[in-house]
């Protein structure tokens, strides 16, 4: 058992009892804020895995930017908790099981097939060397420059769409 | 020395709490979240992939899924305020039309 093991243990119990806290959850703040120290441990699994940027993007735009777009669409239409109402009973045992069946093959597929083998080193000091960050830089806008520019239109896309989805519609008459 | 299979197993456990999350909670905000939980796991796998095969394919996908999840966030919960503006609700139960 080595440290990368147990920090490895430590964090996967977290992410895993935030994930169901926001499962469980009968409020929707609780919800949301268990999802922020969920996405926050997913961030510390990157810095594990060596992918600083990635955390760091992590942060500020998952737990940052878009989580704070929830807690203020939740507490704007004061949706907290919904009255209580069973419509279908059967569903929530359905879905347990669905879900027990779903991690079964899920793991099992992606254990028994192909897939990159091998063990996970803790990051070395080249994790943190801005030459690092310069390559992936450099794959970014060179390898991946045309998905780089399709996403920034998509990026406007989806501000311009939710900007006349709210926009308050005038009667012409 | 963390063995990959870890963090698939790992992935495939927060998948399915945001599959069983979409499938249980009735909020709409929560079944959203639920989404942004499966893409994270999605994302860890492929981060650990790149990190196991040295390549930094693996974290750009990531960074564009980040995106993605970025505007998919935006045009949603435009969408939830304006169902809840008409239906007075974001009861999933009480989305049984599509005339607003």
């Amino acid at each position: 058992m080595n440290l990368d093991l147990i920090l490895f243990l430590v964090l996967a119990v977290v992410a895993v009892a935030t994930a169901i806290g926001m499962l469980l959850s009968r409020n929707a703040v609780y919800s949301a804020l268990f999802l922020v120290l969920n996405f926050i441990t997913v961030a510390v699994f990157y810095l594990l895995l060596g992918a600083p940027f990635i955390a760091m993007a992590q942060v500020t735009v998952y737990a940052g930017a878009i989580m704070v777009l929830f807690l203020f669409v939740i507490m704007l239409l004061g949706a907290e908790s919904l009255p209580k109402a069973e419509v279908l009973p059967w569903q929530k045992p359905l879905a347990v099981i669905l879900g027990f069946v779903l991690i079964a093959e899920a793991a099992y597929l992606l254990i028994t097939r192909a897939r990159p083998l091998g063990q996970i080193a803790p990051p070395g000091d080249a994790a943190n060397d801005p030459l690092t960050l310069q390559q992936l830089g450099m794959s970014l806008f060179q390898d991946y420059l045309l998905p780089f520019e399709v996403t920034s239109i998509l990026l406007l896309v989806a501000m311009v769409g939710a900007i006349v989805l709210i926009r308050k519609e005038r009667r012409v008459h | 020395m963390v063995e990959i299979n870890y963090y698939i197993i790992l992935s495939a456990v927060l998948f399915t709490i945001g599959a069983l999350g979409v499938l249980v909670r009735r909020n709409a905000l929560i079944i959203f979240m639920s989404i942004e939980l499966m893409l994270n796991s999605a994302n860890l796998a492929m981060v650990a992939f790149g990190s196991v095969l040295e390549s930094f394919s693996g974290q750009i996908f990531v960074f564009f899924v980040i995106a993605v999840a970025a505007a998919e966030v935006a045009v949603g919960l435009a969408l939830i305020v304006e169902i809840f503006k008409s239906k007075r609700s974001i009861d999933v139960d009480q989305m049984n039309s599509m005339k607003g």
